[in-house]
């Protein structure tokens, strides 16, 4: 398989058409995919999230000149949102990391949500596999600026970065379900400002709070300061790195990394599972016109979602019903 | 409603010593309300980074904004980069401040169209519906 070979030798041109292609959903990248899965699995994985404008881009490009500087090979997968009106998308993340642009040892790629609404795209899981595959040694994932409840990043990064900055919100904020819970290490970020220690002390309240995690991991809080002052900015990024590295060796000793491993693997699985069963008869019912008889029905009250949904289960999903 | 579909990316680059960016930004906007992906990379950027996030990015269409006058280096050194790299096929215009009489320099050196300060989005947008074919 020519491509697969190109994609494990660290072709870039051929990587990124191949993501292309998993964006789109071209039917032949799915066969890339299984060819080049055996290869992956290597890869560190770490997903960085928060609120538009909290600093993740800034916080990735640090990344990847610490990983750099210890001579690894990154990936970097950066997410922005799709328009709904439009389909259109800016994505502008890798504004931040152009000094690593002309890196061979760094591959930066921006994917659009293209209405996925976890905070990333439904192309992620195979654009890491893609980056595994080439050999890189860590892929940092960049979520969409996220609200509370887009944890999806939980489902493939090894360690989730929460970042956050000042003047979010009172305490109440810090006691929600959803982003808040879902953190290997918080970051504050922009520390310098106003609030940043208010901030901190309600985490740690939170923490306090919070039941003992499985293997006894309690998140750490790194404050990051001014990126336009390079010396802090590079020594706080380097206490990060620590963390992650940290983090990353915890999972391993405590053996919780088959936990994740079998997350990962199950949502990839029931992934799988939707585009192989789904999308085979979505299809079938757009082509034949059958899906917009059935919104005509509905509009006509005529019958309900769930009647026309079982009806179709039974015509094409026989032995489970 | 259909499963498989391809989807036009375009990145938008400001190549050299030139700040001016208002232009770059609105077509960025333009791009993305046009329903394509845009990638933008921000000021200062050399041409080799250009053209090494255009590959990266699988973009179909990189386009230049340069207001320094500049161009007549930068340009070409883009379309030659990616030649170079065998990124050939992807498209390049230019906009910008460019006096009419370097406009045939930059076709000759792969440049395929060239818009000026006062062209309608729509003329641009057009243009890249009708001349950038989405992949097979």
């Amino acid at each position: 398989m020519e491509i697969g070979k190109k994609i494990k030798a660290g072709d870039i041109r051929a990587a990124s058409r191949l993501i292309r292609d998993i964006e789109d959903s071209i039917p032949e990248a799915k066969s890339t995919i299984k060819h080049i899965f055996s290869y992956t699995g290597k890869a560190q994985v770490v997903g960085i999230t928060g609120s538009p404008g909290a600093g993740k881009s800034t916080l990735v490009d640090g990344l990847v000149e610490a990983n750099r500087k210890s001579n690894r090979t990154v990936g970097v997968l950066a997410v922005d949102p799709t328009s709904p009106f439009t389909g259109g998308a800016t994505l502008g993340d890798r504004i931040r990391m152009q000094r690593h642009a002309e890196d061979p040892g760094v591959f930066i790629r921006s994917l659009a949500t293209r209405g996925s609404l976890g905070g990333l795209s439904k192309a992620v899981g195979d654009a890491i596999h893609v980056m595994d595959a080439m050999g890189k040694d860590i892929i940092l994932v960049e979520t969409v600026g996220t609200g509370q409840q887009e944890v999806e990043i939980i489902n493939y990064a090894h360690t989730v970065i929460v970042v956050l900055v000042p003047g979010m919100g009172d305490e109440i904020q810090a006691i929600k379900a959803g982003i808040m819970e879902i953190a290997d290490i918080f970051v504050v970020n922009k520390s310098d400002r106003e609030g940043a220690g208010k901030l901190q002390r309600e985490l740690m309240a939170m923490l306090d709070m919070s039941p003992i995690a499985a293997g006894g991991w309690r998140p750490p809080i790194v404050t990051i300061g001014n990126s336009f002052k390079p010396e802090e900015f590079e020594r706080d990024i380097g206490k990060l790195t620590a963390r992650v590295h940290e983090h990353y060796e915890f999972l391993v000793s405590s053996d919780l990394i088959g936990d994740r491993l079998r997350r990962k693997t199950m949502h990839e699985l029931n992934e799988a599972l939707r585009s192989s069963i789904l999308e085979p008869v979505l299809n079938m019912l757009v082509s034949t016109g059958e899906l917009d008889r059935m919104v005509e029905k509905l509009l006509k009250k005529e019958s309900d979602p769930c009647s026309l949904a079982e009806e179709v289960a039974r015509k094409y999903l026989q032995e489970c019903i | 409603m259909k499963m498989s579909e391809r989807k036009l990316r375009v990145m938008v680059a400001k190549p050299g010593l030139d700040g001016h960016d208002r232009g770059a930004r609105v077509l960025a906007r333009c791009f993305r309300d046009a329903g394509f992906e845009v990638i933008y990379t921000g000021c200062h950027q050399t041409p080799a980074q250009i053209a090494s996030s255009a590959i990266q990015e699988d973009v179909d269409l990189v386009g230049l904004s340069c207001l320094s006058g500049a161009h007549r280096y930068l340009f070409p050194q883009v379309v030659k980069l990616l030649q170079e790299s065998g990124a050939g096929d992807i498209t390049v215009i230019g906009g910008g401040i460019i006096p009419d009489q370097d406009f045939q320099k930059l076709y000759d050196a792969g440049i395929k169209a060239i818009f000026v300060p006062g062209t309608p989005l729509d003329v641009i947008v057009d243009w890249i519906k009708k001349n950038v074919k989405p992949l097979e």
